[in-house]
């Protein structure tokens, strides 16, 4: 038996109090008990499990789940380059190694006096203005090696990221083309006002009659859902906004969270006003920490309104206030299920469904759970009615969809378009040449080539989350599909075992393609890794993993086919770099150290 | 009573009965690692995968449904279940000669239910220390296929909460409840749920060891299937 854990210090005291000493506010005090010393050690979880009444093995499990939790010490500044592909084709590796060799560290490791570390991480939502990074949790886009060369000496000048020049923090919006939405210009409440005015079922009905179906991809009809918690059994029922917008290439939530925040949440007002919910959560992802003082801000502005909190705009009955929670660095968070885990203090492990989170969701309450996009559109179907909703878009897709457009393309940035727009439009209008293929709804969605350029987004077509990644006629498409490969095997939450080893596999068969090991067996293992991946997986992780890999093993199979050497079968052993850490300490790397492994370089 | 069918075959099931229950209930096989009839389903495995209405789920977090045509014992089923076995195996560090569970291990004997003859896909090698620091009860972390019915029988009917996992994806790994990280540090004890429970070789008692011969093993004798049906009928 361990002794007690000593009380915690006075700072974490502070925290655990301000949490209520709430067990399902887990993640949320990790994060902040990260902020005193950086990282999580290990008595810090053990004191935090004790005040909890948690068992430690499960706070252990928690903070090791998320990426942005660490359990042993980084550097006081902390650089993470965003790793997407679109941040790869800006040149982000040669900035990272720049930076590396300019501060006397190396990638994943702190330097020897704890000053800095600097590693990768997913997709942080800058495509359009990347090769970005985030340090100590703070944005910064359009890197390049003059920047990179001033950021190294503030960091050898120790000198507080407040006092860095403000131009660096600065993100554009990029908003190049407006429609319904961006073009709304509304005070806020006006949508509320609206739809109170209609009665709650009058409101509904309304929101029926829009068609609206969910932004985040799957595209299921909003105001189905909204009844449905509104019908479940129970009280206490709970709005939740996704913008856990983890998706590689999407950032229309950054957006419109930065400068449509009214609407995003008088969205999740009208969601509860329908629902009947006395409790909302915006899920922040980690990577857009940097917005959450702005958005508190416009919350505490609403409360003051009347907007939120008991009694809204003078309907007795009418209670509702809305809790910022921040995520942590988990793509797999951004699944419904998973999400309300996650909110919970959990893991973020997709649940078995049903129930589904319309009558079970948070702590067993009913919960809508809606995409940031969808709710900010409600405002428009409560100022404008349901039906001039429905008659934009097409017939299956209403209203409009925003774009968020990165990539080989003169003017990256969000895009708003009716339902229906064809790929060659959007191309056209985003000034792309030469373009090669369109990787539509991330890395999980799919993956266009130019005889697909007619194709139209909408559900009954192109159905996406928003992410349009622009790959011209320069571009290798097998280094695009690795680099997804390499996401989903980094973001599996390991919880089923298709998804846990397959994604690992895959990627492994790809980087063996990709070092010159290839053979046609492997292809024919990738098509039955990838098979079932997409049969066998427990969510839509792992059933969308092998999507890149298959639409360009299809589209573009000669990027895979130059990379095989013309056998049936080649080992993925490769003995000469086997030999690396003992070169390594050898301090040795003359001809003579290294072995001939392929017949080829003995001729 | 309601009923679906199973590869052709009527299995009657009673409302909120999974595919997986209903069928063992009939006597027919549908293969399983995490799943534990007094547990509720748990659904990480997925070697119970079938395809229900042209579907892929997992038989044992499905509740059967009326008229259902279900595939299960199919070459394409049995084929994604050898695919799911040899992944467990190159994931973790698996050598059933030297093992003390060999002939006890429901993974080596669903390995030879499916006529797993190779591994076919590239091993891991993980780096997992075993932990011998309890007096009376190894960990051997190499084996673990993350079922988590260790993680559930300690906390749900030992009310102890030993273990926990951690880690995410392909570095996922089990934990125990102890700043230290050992065992030995912990209230854990051999006469535990989660001490008997782990159906392979990752938590296994000190002292008597190869205390049945191999060859003598539970399914030395018989198919894991045969066994698994018996214990439904007992």
């Amino acid at each position: 038996m361990s002794a007690l854990p000593p009380n915690p210090a006075a700072p974490l005291q502070a925290i655990l109090r301000r949490h209520g000493h709430d067990p399902s506010a887990l993640l949320q005090i990790l994060i902040e008990a990260q902020d005193i010393d950086g990282w999580l050690p290990a008595p810090a979880l053990t004191q935090i499990a004790a005040a909890l009444g948690l068992p430690r093995a499960r706070v252990e499990g928690v903070a090791g789940f998320y990426s942005f939790l660490y359990d042993r010490p980084v550097g006081r500044y902390r650089v993470l380059f965003s790793d997407n592909i679109t941040d790869r084709m800006l040149g982000n590796r040669a900035l990272l190694d720049a930076l590396c060799r300019k501060l006397w560290v190396e990638p994943d490791k702190v330097s020897e006096d704890g000053l800095v570390s600097i590693a990768t991480t997913s997709c942080t939502g800058l495509c359009d203005q990347g090769p970005a990074m985030l340090i100590n949790g703070r944005a910064i886009g359009q890197l390049n090696h003059r920047r990179i060369n001033e950021i190294a000496e503030l960091i050898r000048q120790q000198r507080p990221l407040d006092q860095w020049p403000a131009e660096y923090f600065h993100i554009d919006d990029n908003i190049r083309r407006r429609d319904a939405l961006l073009q709304l210009d509304m005070l806020p409440g006006a949508a509320l006002a609206a739809a109170v005015a209609r009665g709650r079922e009058g409101w509904l009905a309304e929101m029926q009659a829009s068609n609206l179906r969910g932004r985040g991809g799957a595209g299921f009809a909003t105001a189905v859902k909204w009844a449905s918690a509104r019908n479940a059994a129970g009280t206490r029922k709970v709005v939740v906004c996704n913008a856990d917008e983890g998706e590689p290439g999407t950032f229309k939530d950054r957006v419109l969270l930065n400068t449509c925040a009214d609407l995003v949440f008088e969205g999740m007002t009208l969601a509860a006003w329908a629902a009947g919910a006395d409790s909302g959560f915006l899920y922040l992802r980690g990577e857009y920490r940097y917005l959450r003082p702005q958005l508190e801000a416009v919350l505490a502005r609403r409360r003051t309104a009347g907007l939120l909190g008991k009694g809204i705009l003078g309907e007795a009955g009418f209670d509702f206030d809305i809790t910022i929670h921040l995520g942590a660095g988990a793509y797999v968070c951004g699944e419904e299920t998973a999400l309300l885990e996650s909110l919970e203090g959990k893991r973020g492990t997709p649940r078995i469904r049903p129930p589904f989170p319309v009558t079970h969701g948070y702590l067993g309450r009913p919960t809508v759970v809606n995409n940031v996009e969808t709710l900010a559109k409600t405002c428009l179907i409560a100022l404008e009615g349901g039906a001039a909703f429905a008659a934009t878009g097409t017939a299956q897709s209403a209203g409009t969809k925003l774009l968020s457009i990165s990539g080989d393309c003169a003017a990256p940035g969000i895009y708003e378009y009716p339902f229906g727009v064809s790929i060659a439009r959007i191309l056209e209008d985003c000034g792309a040449s030469d373009t090669q293929a369109v990787q539509v709804g991330g890395a999980a969605g799919i993956c266009l080539a130019a005889y697909e350029f007619q194709r139209r987004i909408a559900y009954e077509d192109v159905p996406t989350a928003g992410a349009f990644m622009i790959f011209d006629g320069s571009r290798d498409l097998f280094e695009v599909a690795r680099a997804f490969v390499h996401f989903f095997a980094h973001e599996s939450c390991g919880f089923c075992t298709p998804c846990r080893v397959g994604t690992a596999l895959l990627r492994g068969f790809m980087d063996k393609l990709n070092d010159g090991h290839g053979a046609k067996a492997d292809l024919a293992d990738i098509d039955w890794l990838d098979r079932l991946l997409k049969n066998a997986s427990h969510c839509g992780l792992g059933s969308a993993a092998p999507n890149p890999v298959i639409d360009t093993l299809q589209k573009f199979r000669p990027a895979y086919e130059r990379r095989l050497v013309s056998l049936d079968f080649e080992p993925a052993f490769d003995l000469d770099a086997a030999l690396a850490e003992a070169r390594q300490l050898t301090a040795r790397d003359d001809p003579g150290a290294h072995l001939q492994t392929h017949e080829e370089d003995g001729r | 009573m309601k009923q679906f069918l199973l590869d052709g075959q009527p299995v009657p099931f009673e409302d909120g009965q999974s595919i997986l229950e209903a069928a063992r209930q009939a006597g027919h096989y549908i293969p399983s690692l995490c799943w534990h009839k007094d547990f509720p389903a748990h659904g990480s495995c997925k070697l119970c995968i079938v395809k229900a209405a042209g579907r892929h789920v997992s038989a044992c977090a499905t509740p059967a449904k009326e008229g259902w045509e279900v595939e299960s014992a199919t070459p394409e089923m049995n084929g994604e279940r050898r695919a799911l076995l040899q992944m467990l195996f190159v994931e973790g560090n698996h050598f059933c000669p030297s093992c003390e569970k060999s002939g006890n291990c429901e993974l080596q004997a669903l390995g030879y239910e499916y006529e797993m003859l190779t591994s076919r896909f590239r091993h891991f090698y993980p780096d997992r220390p075993v932990d011998a620091s309890h007096p009376d009860v190894l960990l051997d972390f190499n084996r673990c296929i993350f079922c988590e019915l260790c993680v559930r029988a300690s906390r749900d009917v030992d009310g102890k909460a030993v273990f926990a996992l951690t880690g995410r994806g392909i570095n996922k790994h089990l934990v125990v409840n102890a700043e230290s990280g050992r065992l030995g540090d912990t209230d854990f004890s051999k006469d535990d749920l989660a001490a008997r429970i782990c159906p392979v070789g990752v938590i296994l008692r000190k002292g008597p060891g190869f205390a049945v011969p191999i060859g003598e093993r539970t399914y030395d004798g018989q198919s894991i299937r045969e066994q698994k049906l018996k214990e439904e009928e007992s």
